[in-house]
C-alpha cells in the first residue's frame, strides 16, 4: 500500500504535525509526501530527509500558496489515482482539507485516527475520548487524519527522497485569502512542547493570566495552554484553547492551574505522561487524572512555586 | 438569501456514554440528549443574518431518528422558519449526510449552509468540508466571524496558530466554531410558536441517496483509565517533584 502524506507548512518551515502523520502512513506501507505551496522549494527539501518518505511531489503555484481547501483538494484527488491512501495530520490545516478530498474521491474519511490496527482498520477516539471505536473500512481507498499525539514524530533528517514536481488545476475561483493574524511567540509551541501550563477560568483576566501562567511558563520553558472558559472570557487567544474542539496536547508534563477539568478539557490533555493539577477545590474533577494534586489557592501558590523553581 | 443549517441531535455534552455490555457500540438509551452544542451556534447566525436583512428564510435539516424533530424544534423556536427531517433510525455517517444535503441545497439553492465544524458524539469534523466539495463550493471552516457582503462571504477561522480571513464566493458553506456567537434561548413563547411551524419528513430514498455505511464500528471501549494520583502537601513538595522529572 502506498500513502499520499499531505505536508503541513507555511511555505517555509516543516510543520512537526507532518511528522507524526508520516510515522502512521508509515505504518501501512510505502510513503510518499505531498509538498503543496509558493515558493516552497526548501519545504519540499526538508521533507525529502525526513525518514520514511521514499518520493516528494511538490506542486509550486500560487493558487496553493495559503492552503486553500477549495484549491488544493481537486489537486489530491487527481494525484489520487496512484495511492491508496490520502493522510493528513489532524491539525485545523488537516481537518480542513482532507474531507474535502474524501468526498471528492467518495470515500468516507477516518478521523482523528490513534493507531493502525490492520490494512484498513484502526482505533479513533468518540465522545471527547471517553470511548476508542476501532473500526475498518469498507472504501477502495482511505481518506485518514492522524491524531499527532498518538504517533511518535519520524526523524526529520537523515532521509533522502527524490523531489518531483506536480501540477493540478490551480486556482479554482472560489476563494481567496484576505489575511491572518498568527501570534509569534518566543515560547515552545503548544502541540510540542515538553512542558505545558495551562490556565482556567479561575485566572479572572487577561492581566492577571499574563501576570500568574506566564511567569511560571517561562520559568519551565513551558508551552501555554487554556480551557475553552478561559479563552471565551478573552484571556488567552483561540489557539490556546486545549481540548476536544480545541488542541490535541501530550507533553511531558501537563499544569492544569484554575481548570476544573471538565471532559471536554481532559480530551485535549489526559494523555500527558504527568499531570499537575492546582485548584482550591478538593473535590474538582481534574484530581481524578492528576498524577500530581495541589489544593491550593492559585493566586498565592503560583506565585510561591515559580519563586522557588 | 435562504440559509440552510444542518442540525444533529447528540447526546448532551455533559452526559457520559456507555459502551453496550457486548462492546459492539455505545448505549444512548436513558442520556439525556441535545442539540449538538455547533449548530446552536449554526442557528444562531443564521437567525442573525436574517434580522439583519441579509437572510430570507432559515431552513433547519437534521438527518436522524423520528427524534431527531424534537431538535429540529428547538431549531424553529431560536428562530428558523421552517424544518426538513430525513428520517433514519440507523445512524447515517457524514458522506451520506453531506450526500442528502446536497440534493436538498440542489432543490432550496441557499446561499450559505451554515453547519457546525464538529458534531460532538462522533468528533468527524467532516461534513460541511464534503457538502462543499459536492456542491464545488467554497468552504470557510471553524468559523469565528461572518460577514456577507455583497456576492461573497468573508469568514474568519480559528486555525491552530491563530485567526486566518478567507473571501468566498456565494453560494458558499460555513462551519461554526465557539467563538461565533453566543445562542439565544429560546423563550417560551417562541417555543409555542415553533410548534405550529412547518416541519416535513422524508427519506434519504426519497431523495434517492445511497446510505449504507462506508465504515463498520468492530468494537467500542474505554481508553484504559489513569491511574490514581496522590496529593501534594505543599508548594515545596511539588517543587521537588518538578526538579526530580528534571524540568525544574
Ligand atoms: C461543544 C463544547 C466544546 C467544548 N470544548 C472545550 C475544549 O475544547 N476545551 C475546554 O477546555 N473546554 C471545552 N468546553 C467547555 C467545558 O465544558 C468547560 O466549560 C470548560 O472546560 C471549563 O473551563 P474551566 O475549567 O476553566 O472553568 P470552570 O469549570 O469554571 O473551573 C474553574 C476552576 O477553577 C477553580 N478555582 C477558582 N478559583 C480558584 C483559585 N483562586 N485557586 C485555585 N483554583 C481556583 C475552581 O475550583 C474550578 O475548579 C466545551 C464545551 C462545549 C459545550
Ligand atoms: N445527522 C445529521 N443531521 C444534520 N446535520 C448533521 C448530521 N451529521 C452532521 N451534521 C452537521 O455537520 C456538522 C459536523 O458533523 P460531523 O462531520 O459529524 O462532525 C454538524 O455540526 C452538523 O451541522
Amino acid at each position: 500500500m502506498t500513502s499520499l502524506v499531505w505536508v503541513e507548512h507555511d511555505n517555509s518551515v516543516l510543520k512537526d504535525a507532518t511528522l507524526a502523520a508520516v510515522t502512521a502512513a508509515a505504518q501501512m506501507g510505502e510513503v510518499v509526501a505531498l509538498v503543496a505551496g509558493q515558493g516552497c522549494g526548501q519545504v519540499a527539501a526538508a521533507t525529502a530527509s525526513i525518514v520514511g518518505v521514499s518520493r516528494v511531489l511538490l506542486a509550486d503555484d500560487a493558487a496553493y500558496a495559503h492552503g486553500l481547501a477549495e484549491n488544493i483538494a481537486p489537486l489530491v484527488a487527481g494525484l489520487m489515482e496512484r495511492f491508496d491512501a490520502f493522510v493528513a495530520p489532524a491539525t485545523t490545516g488537516g481537518k480542513n482539507i482532507a474531507p474535502r478530498v474524501a468526498a471528492l474521491l467518495d470515500v468516507m474519511q477516518v478521523s482523528d485516527i490513534l493507531s493502525v490496527e490492520g490494512e484498513k482498520r484502526f482505533t479513533r477516539p468518540i465522545y471527547a475520548g471517553n470511548l476508542i471505536a476501532t473500526v475498518e473500512s469498507g472504501d477502495a481507498k482511505l481518506v485518514l487524519t492522524v491524531r499527532t499525539t498518538a504517533f511518535a514524530k519520524a526523524a526529520a533528517s537523515g532521509g533522502h527522497a527524490t523531489v518531483e514536481s506536480v501540477s493540478g488545476l490551480g486556482d479554482q475561483g472560489l476563494s481567496s485569502f484576505i489575511g491572518a493574524q498568527i501570534a509569534r511567540s518566543e515560547r515552545p509551541e503548544l502541540t510540542s512542547a515538553r512542558v505545558v501550563v495551562s490556565g482556567g477560568r479561575a485566572l479572572k483576566n487577561a492581566e492577571t493570566f499574563a501576570a500568574v501562567i506566564m511567569p511560571l511558563a517561562d520559568r519551565l520553558a513551558a508551552g501555554v495552554g487554556a480551557s475553552r472558559a478561559a479563552v471565551d472570557a478573552g484571556y488567552v487567544p483561540n489557539d490556546y484553547q486545549v481540548g476536544q474542539t480545541g488542541k490535541i496536547v501530550a507533553p511531558e508534563v501537563y499544569i492544569a492551574v484554575g481548570i476544573s477539568g471538565a471532559i471536554q478539557h481532559l480530551a485535549g490533555m489526559k494523555d500527558s505522561k504527568t499531570i499537575i493539577a492546582i485548584n482550591k477545590d478538593e473535590d474538582a474533577p481534574i484530581f481524578q487524572v492528576a498524577d500530581l494534586g495541589l489544593v491550593a489557592d492559585l493566586f498565592t501558590a503560583v506565585p510561591e512555586l515559580t519563586a522557588k523553581l | 438569501m435562504k440559509i440552510l443549517v444542518p442540525v444533529k441531535r447528540v447526546i448532551d455534552y455533559n452526559a457520559r456514554p456507555r459502551v453496550k455490555p457486548d462492546g459492539s457500540g455505545v448505549d444512548i438509551s436513558n442520556v439525556k440528549i441535545s442539540i449538538n452544542p455547533f449548530d446552536e451556534i449554526a442557528i444562531e447566525e443564521a437567525v442573525r443574518l436574517k434580522e439583519m436583512g441579509i437572510a430570507s428564510e432559515v431552513i433547519a435539516v437534521s438527518v436522524g431518528p423520528v427524534k431527531a424533530g424534537e431538535t429540529l424544534r428547538t431549531a424553529l423556536a431560536m428562530g428558523a422558519d421552517r424544518a426538513i427531517l430525513i428520517q433514519s433510525e440507523e445512524a447515517v455517517e457524514p458522506l451520506a449526510v453531506a450526500k442528502i444535503l446536497k440534493v436538498l441545497a440542489d432543490e432550496e439553492q441557499p446561499g450559505l449552509v451554515i453547519l457546525g465544524k464538529q458534531a460532538i458524539d462522533d468528533d468527524c469534523n467532516q461534513t460541511g468540508q464534503m457538502l462543499a466539495a459536492l456542491m464545488g463550493r467554497p468552504q470557510g471552516t471553524f468559523a469565528s466571524l461572518v460577514k456577507v457582503e455583497g456576492d461573497a462571504v468573508l469568514v474568519t477561522r480559528e486555525i491552530d496558530g491563530g485567526l486566518e480571513t478567507v473571501k468566498l464566493a456565494l453560494p458558499a458553506i460555513v462551519t461554526v466554531d465557539l467563538r461565533l456567537n453566543e445562542p439565544r434561548y429560546a423563550s417560551l413563547p417562541n417555543i409555542m410558536k415553533a410548534r405550529s411551524k412547518p416541519l416535513v419528513t422524508k427519506t434519504a430514498a426519497d431523495l434517492g441517496v445511497d446510505i449504507a455505511p462506508r465504515l463498520v464500528t468492530l468494537k467500542v471501549a474505554e481508553p484504559p483509565a489513569r491511574g490514581g494520583g496522590i496529593k501534594l502537601a505543599d508548594v515545596d513538595a511539588l517543587v521537588a517533584r518538578l526538579k526530580d522529572m528534571g524540568v525544574a
